[in-house]
């Protein structure tokens, strides 16, 4: 099995370098300033508790030509609806609407229209909009509605429809949600920017660390490549094999590590399986007070924390300074390293260490049954392992060497030993779900909220992907290169 | 009135491929919906300001590679910003040097739709010495299997300045390049 690179040839001539390559700094510069945030200690004033009783998701699919936005927001909220027969037009407060980006519906304030088509006037509701982070966003304001005391029903749906435009013309569309002085005249291409990501990624953790023994520098920088694309490809697996069993995902696919490794290059050294695709599709939930909850459902979802983290647009912005550490990380394991650089997510930090705080979670592998993660790129799902605590930054390529964020008792075609400690995407993620941007946070929300109920054999016609007692996991949204990511805990109140 | 004859499929692509012809077609849903798709082109003049970066691509066109400072936070920022992002005072603009390193790089082997007849264009972010954060750059002149973090790489400037960042490219600096020699 050829792994890396399908063209890859030997490599001119030998590179002798020891010395790091990183922008100037020194360590008096390398000031707390520069990791950006306070440690979240402080106790959060979390307002009332609020709920999700019920969810609703159309299947994602590459284009949904009989269904407008409007239709298949509807769609999503009927379904939604349905679970939860006892609730009535007349006790929904209001809504939160969210889609990306006009330029995919060609139609500004799409989200006016969806409130009118729900049948919500005149009630309160405004857009979200916040990149790939939109529906994460989405359900974070409409648990704020609810846990202020101003609304006691609050619906969140979101949806996009990106099938209106060519895939390319899609592409350039995505990559103006980056720096358009900067970034997006150089291609205007969103997988360039995670795959340099990545390549910076695996250099400071494959190369610097599993290959530091070997001396020619670009020998050592390409058996880093190598190996980190085949770990990559194994979260790639992972996802199109979960979804095998998932009747919303997009393309649910029995796929092995060579399939993905071989599939066409887009942006080395990502290839095309480890990209999520454009899709249709919109997404509900319904969010609800403790009291209203109790009427509704006998299995509602307690919201039991909200974080929110941002980082800089450009990638050239990110600084180079020390990482904000979790409960199971030391100073002293970043000695050499600088952070976030362009190879880790700060604002996923944040948005975990704020929602762990508020949630009171102190070991998230221990105290979090799964995970539903925003995997654009199976690269960034790595990344995000250590961004969340799951491990230490740089450990990330051997957590998924270890299992743990794998199903247990599917077979992914390679050892997975730890399989089942800490699933993630047990739905299949964006890599196979697909990733209709305003729907896709809701969506994780939505398959999340099935979990915790122990639905997930009656919604999806199988129980394979239903997590044995699962009590509690996370949902986790992304904006582009990281610039904004939310999480979400979530944690079921029904004895099962 | 004579009734316009659309062409009708169940197939998507189909359809897509008939509105480009026609300008419209019928596509049927599962249910057995049909439903009006139709051509729909959309072309727009932006006019675009660079406003407080404009002196960065003013200095592209004179060959000179311009940085800011943060006096108060001694920070060297190589993609210019006319704010500090740690303390919010202005910045003054400063020359960065022509040689760099490959920070991080990758190729693309597709882009967004204006961009797909550059295809394959390697992006490289570039690490300068004095300078504490990095600038976003095509590399051209190097094959994919030549790349490599590290690599020492100099500045090249179009000599008709379109006033886009594409104005500035890097090239290898390696003095045993033979492509790089060549300049």
């Amino acid at each position: 099995m050829i792994l890396g690179h399908p063209n890859a040839k030997p490599f001119m001539k030998t590179v002798n370098r020891v010395t790091l390559s990183r922008p100037t700094m020194t360590a008096e510069k390398k000031r707390d300033v520069f990791s950006g945030m306070p440690t979240p200690s402080s106790p959060k004033r979390s307002g009332r508790r609020v709920y999700m009783v019920a969810g609703g998701v159309t299947k994602f699919a590459k284009a949904h030509p009989g269904m407008d936005f409007r239709l298949m927001a509807k769609r999503s909220f009927d379904q939604a609806r349905a679970a939860v027969p006892n609730l009535t037009l007349n006790m929904i407060d209001g809504t939160r609407i969210s889609y990306f980006s006009d330029h995919f519906t060609r139609q500004l304030k799409a989200s006016s229209m969806v409130q009118d088509y729900l049948g919500l006037n005149p009630r309160g509701s405004v857009r979200i909009e916040w990149g790939g982070a939109t529906g994460g966003e989405n359900i974070q304001a409409a648990y704020e509605a609810v846990a202020s005391g101003r609304m006691d029903v609050c619906v969140a749906t979101g949806f996009e429809t990106m099938s209106r435009v060519p895939t390319w013309k899609g592409n350039e569309f995505i990559a103006l949600a980056s720096d358009t002085n900067f970034d997006f005249p150089l291609g205007g291409f969103y997988t360039g920017y995670y795959a340099l990501m990545v390549q910076r990624h695996i250099y400071e953790y494959v190369r610097r660390k599993k290959f530091a023994h070997i001396t020619d520098e670009r020998e050592a920088q390409r058996k880093a490549i190598e190996y980190g694309t085949k770990v990559m490809a194994m979260v790639s697996v992972k996802n199109h094999k979960n979804a095998l069993t998932n009747p919303y995902a997009q393309y649910p696919k029995d796929l092995n590590v060579n399939d993905v490794l071989s599939s066409e290059m887009v942006s080395y050294p990502l290839t095309r399986e480890q990209i999520c695709t454009m899709s249709d599709g919109a997404a509900t939930v319904i969010l609800t007070s403790e009291e209203r909850a109790k009427e509704l459902a006998d299995d509602a979802v307690l919201i039991k924390g909200v974080g929110c983290g941002t980082d800089t647009m450009r990638l050239a912005d990110r600084p180079f300074g020390k990482v904000i550490l979790m409960p199971h990380e030391k100073a002293s394991d970043y000695a050499d390293l600088d952070y976030p650089g362009v190879h880790s997510f700060r604002a996923g930090r944040a948005a975990g260490m704020e929602a762990y705080g508020h949630a009171g979670i102190t070991n998230p592998n221990k105290e979090l049954d799964f995970i539903e993660l925003h995997d654009a790129y199976s690269s960034s799902e790595i990344q995000t392992y250590e961004d969340l605590g799951l491990c230490k930054y740089g450990e990330g390529y051997d957590f998924v060497e270890s299992g743990a964020p794998f199903l247990k008792g599917v077979d992914y075609g390679f050892p997975t030993p730890k399989a089942g400690a800490i699933p993630v995407n047990p739905s299949g993620g964006l890599i196979a779900c697909g990733h209709p941007v305003g729907a896709t946070g809701i969506m994780q929300g939505v398959f999340a909220l099935w979990q915790l109920q122990g639905r997930i054999g009656e919604k999806f016609g199988s129980p394979r992907l239903q997590i044995p007692h699962a009590r509690r996991g996370a949902i986790h949204s992304h904006a582009g290169t990281g610039s904004a990511v939310t999480v979400t805990i979530m944690e079921s109140t029904k004895q099962r | 009135m004579a009734e316009r004859k659309l062409f009708k499929s169940s197939k998507f692509q189909e359809v897509n491929a008939a509105i480009k012809k026609d300008g419209a077609a019928i596509f049927v849903d599962k249910e057995g919906h049909e439903n009006l798709i139709i051509d729909n082109p959309y072309a727009i003049r932006y006019i675009h300001s660079y406003a407080e970066d404009s002196p960065f691509f003013l200095g592209l066109a004179q060959g000179k590679l311009l940085g800011t400072k943060c006096g108060p936070c001694n920070y060297v920022f190589a993609t210019p910003r006319g704010n500090c992002q740690f303390c919010g005072e202005p910045t003054t603009w400063v020359d960065l040097p022509l040689r760099g390193r490959v920070h991080t790089w990758t190729t693309c082997h597709f882009g967004g739709e204006a961009f797909l007849k550059e295809t394959p264009y390697n992006l490289a972010m570039i690490e300068f010495d004095g300078a504490n954060s990095v600038l976003l750059a095509r590399l051209k002149d190097c094959k994919e299997e030549e790349i490599y973090v590290g690599m020492p790489v100099e500045a090249r400037f179009n000599p008709k300045p379109q006033y886009s960042i594409t104005d500035v490219w890097f090239v290898p600096a390696d003095t045993d390049s033979p492509k790089a020699r060549r300049k």
